[in-house]
């Protein structure tokens, strides 16, 4: 799963335009997470916390704010902002 | 495949049971089992810690950094299994991940580690780990396990919250669980107290016996590159590094593990580590995901077949409350009213409290009073030791109440709904949502709103709220505006007495402190705190009711906490000022007098034209005593500096006086202007003796830009000994309390300064 998932080697199966970022998604609406951008401190903590590609993301709501953002994933919710969403790359499905 | 076995790490102690004990002979005394307990936060991991330790635990700083250290002893005898041996258990703190950022994470993976790990810490390797799992939540929480299996040590996995999974749907197999995993898996229930047995017994047992196989969840490609490295890192001056802390080198980017060993190493480890990881990039091991993917992958081979999870139902009953609590206009008007409510019960119900120890303090005055003649002892004791005492015990009923309140938030679920209400606003500062409450608890007092600090685990985010906490306006705060605006601010109505000039100047002096703060945290984050923006990923946990004895027990701990570690300093403190307001001096005269008074007031029918001659002298001498101590010179000599403010020597003193604590001022003001120090910030007496205050040549002292001066001085400098106190027990260091304490006189001198300079040209 690894190999094929990659970072940098997103799968191209000719549809781009369902690729959309954690920040943009949809509520309610379940997508599976295609990668996860970068190689920093905030891509390995948004992995370790279960935002890894293949996993099953759901957006829930913003905050009254605006900022940040509520998804469940793994089986539990977390609290996203917007910016550290967007490095997280998404299928809807 | 051969087990890491660093060289340094000591071999296991004999197990408990074969400990003889000889009665009447000395024998060397057996060092006590030592338990680390590990886990994700929300896992009731501290209900665990507390129901298997009990109240007794103590806590600590970790030296150098700003990690509670909490250790309790676990409740043995067990059926006379360790009869013979104490077991002590290390609470580290809830982490998501044995993956070092900061010195702070760092501290978990060194006390588990030991003396292996080339930290400071020094501490024995535990015999054995307490992994605490999260039922409900299995999928995660197994890849903290699968790092603690990599550690070669004994491993007890405690299967927490087994209720809430069965609720959700979940079955597990425990057996084929701890099967699949080779270390013994416990279901424990800690808020209900169950499991607990079962759990010390597996504890015993596992420290006694030797560590499971460790468990290898990463490709080979990136152990074989970790065994590797152990060589390159042996030439360049690092023998033994232990095999756990050569794989977080490979796989935390700017980690603190490469940061410990960069400078320790003759070679440019970080340019080594780039090549590595290059290396295993090109095999398919892109660093940092692959560290992902084979935990969680090895996560659900370790679920398949153990673990049955129902589908998620659409809607839970936490995600309806949600619904609600987070919502656009309700959630911010709950939100908004809870936090109301918790800054009134600690601005005003903590009143009633504060006033007993007031009370008690002058009882016990009393007492001593009528036991000991005057004197320079019982002066230390009176104006020493119990305003020392009582300047401690003061603050007592805030804590107790704001934790109180923080601790049912949190354990309940809600304080990170209000970090998730609140992000927006406070990134606006450079913050994040979990500095909120601390900041706003400071508003009713700065010392529990530092001591709240702890829920935010960003050391930065953590520095910058502590450093501008003090800045809010507390209520120690009031009483001298109070006294000042209703001498100096004319009692002035706007539109038909709706808005009156002095509750806009009350306003005013209260807002500026907050709206200081603002470029203030802005300048930290740019200079001593800067660097990225700290991620805000926060698990949001379900909602549950809080438990009684948890809470019970935080309140307890933060109590005790800020008595025995900063109760003395600031007992020090107070009695150092008094000392510097007593000495030298001869207080023959005056303590006569004090006795003629006291023998006077006595009698059956006191003389009072007598007693009030008797009253005015002994003003008049205190008054000379305090002008000429150490405190009183200090304050002449000091007044070339103060003057520039618009103050005289008097308020020079009342400023020096009032380190211990700001409203000490009106006491102080009192006995220089001879009134005694027993006024208050309502004493007509001391008003008219300040507006009567002159200069030599004859101009008033008190004009409304002095008031003003003071005021706003009063409103931005550190005179708190004992938040400073409190600073320097969060931080670990004196060098916080001593920076807040320079950078908040320096805004307070400029402050006074530019308000008397403009405000004495524009009145």
């Amino acid at each position: 799963m690894n190999d094929q998932l990659a970072p940098g080697k997103r799968p191209d199966d000719g549809s781009p335009p369902t690729e959309l970022t954690l920040a943009a998604l949809p509520a309610g609406r379940p997508a599976r997470i295609l990668d996860v951008l970068g190689e920093d401190a905030l891509a390995a903590r948004l992995m370790e916390m279960g935002l890894i590609p293949g996993e099953t993301v759901v957006f829930h709501r913003a905050a009254p704010l605006g900022d940040p953002l509520e998804f469940s994933v793994c089986g539990y919710r977390i609290s996203l902002r917007k910016s550290e969403a967007a490095r997280v790359t998404v299928a809807p499905d | 495949m051969t087990p890491p076995a660093p060289t340094a790490v000591p071999a296991p102690p004999p197990g408990p049971a074969t400990v003889p004990r000889s009665r009447g002979s000395k024998v060397a005394p057996v060092r006590p089992l030592v338990v680390a307990l590990v886990g994700n936060p929300n896992t009731g991991k501290s209900t665990l810690f507390n129901a298997l330790c009990g109240a007794r635990a103590r806590t600590g700083n970790f030296p150098g950094v700003t990690v509670e250290k909490k250790v309790g002893r676990l409740k043995l005898p067990l059926d006379g299994v360790a009869a013979d041996r104490a077991a002590e258990v290390i609470d580290l703190p809830g982490t998501y991940s044995l993956s070092p950022r900061s010195a702070d994470e760092m501290v978990s993976v060194d006390v588990l580690l030991g003396d292996a790990g080339g930290g400071a810490l020094r501490t024995p390797r535990p015999d054995a780990v307490v992994c605490v799992v999260d039922a409900s939540n299995l999928h995660r929480n197994l890849y903290l396990v699968s790092q603690v299996l990599e550690l070669g040590l004994p491993v007890v996995i405690a299967l927490n919250m087994g209720d809430v999974a069965r609720l959700r749907g979940t079955t597990i197999d425990v057996p084929a669980l701890s099967q699949k995993l080779g270390v013994p898996v416990i279901p424990t229930e800690a808020h209900r107290r169950r499991g607990l047995n079962e759990l010390r017994a597996a504890i015993v047992a596992a420290a006694a016996g030797p560590a499971p196989q460790p468990v290898r969840s990463l490709p080979d490609a990136v152990s074989e590159e970790a065994d590797v490295l152990d060589g390159w890192l042996a030439e360049h001056g690092c023998p033994d590094v232990p095999a756990y802390l050569r794989e977080r080198m490979l796989l935390d980017v700017g980690g603190q593990v490469v940061e410990r060993y960069r400078g320790r190493c003759t070679g440019d480890l970080p340019a080594h580590l780039g090549g590595v990881r290059a290396r295993l990039a090109e095999a398919g091991c892109r660093v940092p995901a692959v560290e992902a993917a084979g935990r969680y992958g090895w996560a659900r081979e370790m679920l398949n077949g153990t673990v049955e999870t129902a589908v998620e139902p659409a809607a839970t009953a936490s995600d309806k409350i949600d619904r609600f609590l987070t919502h656009r206009v309700w959630g911010l008007l709950t939100f908004a009213v809870l936090m109301f409510l918790v800054f009134q019960a600690i601005f005003s119900w903590a009143g009633p409290f504060m006033d007993a120890i007031g009370e008690g303090q002058g009882w016990l005055t009393g007492l001593v009073q009528d036991a000991m003649p005057p004197g320079a002892f019982r002066s230390l004791i009176i104006d020493g030791v119990i305003a020392g005492v009582g300047g401690v015990l003061i603050f007592l009923p805030q804590i107790v109440i704001l934790f109180l309140a923080i601790a049912v938030l949190e354990d309940c679920g809600y304080m990170a709904r209000a970090a998730f209400l609140m992000d927006r606003l406070m990134s606006r500062l450079g913050l994040s949502g979990k500095s909120f409450v601390p900041l706003m608890s400071s508003f009713a007092c700065a010392v529990p709103g530092v001591m709240a600090t702890r829920v935010i685990e960003n050391r930065r985010d953590r520095m910058v709220t502590i450093l501008v906490a003090p800045l809010m306006s507390c209520s120690a705060r009031l009483p001298v505006y109070l006294l000042l605006i209703g001498a100096f601010v004319p009692a002035t109505a706007y539109l038909g007495g709706l808005v009156e000039l002095q509750g806009l100047v009350l306003f005013g002096i209260t807002s500026l402190g907050a709206l200081v703060a603002i470029p203030v945290a802005w300048l930290l984050r740019k200079t001593w705190f800067k660097g990225e923006t700290p991620p805000f990923v926060m698990e949001l946990p379900p909602y549950r009711w809080p438990s009684l004895r948890n809470v019970a027990l935080r309140v307890y701990d933060r109590g005790k906490a800020f008595v025995t570690r900063a109760g003395t300093l600031i007992f020090a403190a107070t009695v150092l000022v008094w000392a510097a307001g007593y000495f030298p001096g001869d207080h023959t005269e005056l303590h006569a007098v004090q006795a003629q008074i006291e023998s006077e007031s006595a009698e059956a029918e006191p003389d009072e034209t007598v007693l009030e001659a008797l009253e005015l002298r002994r003003r008049r001498l205190s008054s000379d005593l305090i002008e000429a101590s150490v405190l009183g010179r200090t304050g002449h000599a000091i007044e070339p500096v103060v003057k520039p403010l618009g103050w005289d020597w008097r308020i020079g003193v009342g400023a020096l006086a009032s380190f211990p604590a700001r409203e000490v001022i009106i006491a102080t003001l009192g006995t220089i202007y001879s009134l005694g120090g027993d006024v208050d910030e309502t004493d007509d007496g001391l008003r008219d003796a300040l507006r009567r205050s002159e200069w030599p040549d004859g101009d008033p002292v008190y004009t409304l830009p002095v008031a003003l001066s003071v005021m706003v001085f009063f409103a931005l400098c550190a005179q708190c000994a004992a938040t400073l106190m409190v600073i320097k027990r969060e931080t670990n260091s004196w060098r916080w309390p001593l920076f807040t304490f320079v950078y908040m006189t320096a805004l307070a001198y400029i402050g006074a300064l530019l308000t008397y300079q403009i405000g004495s040209r524009l009145f």
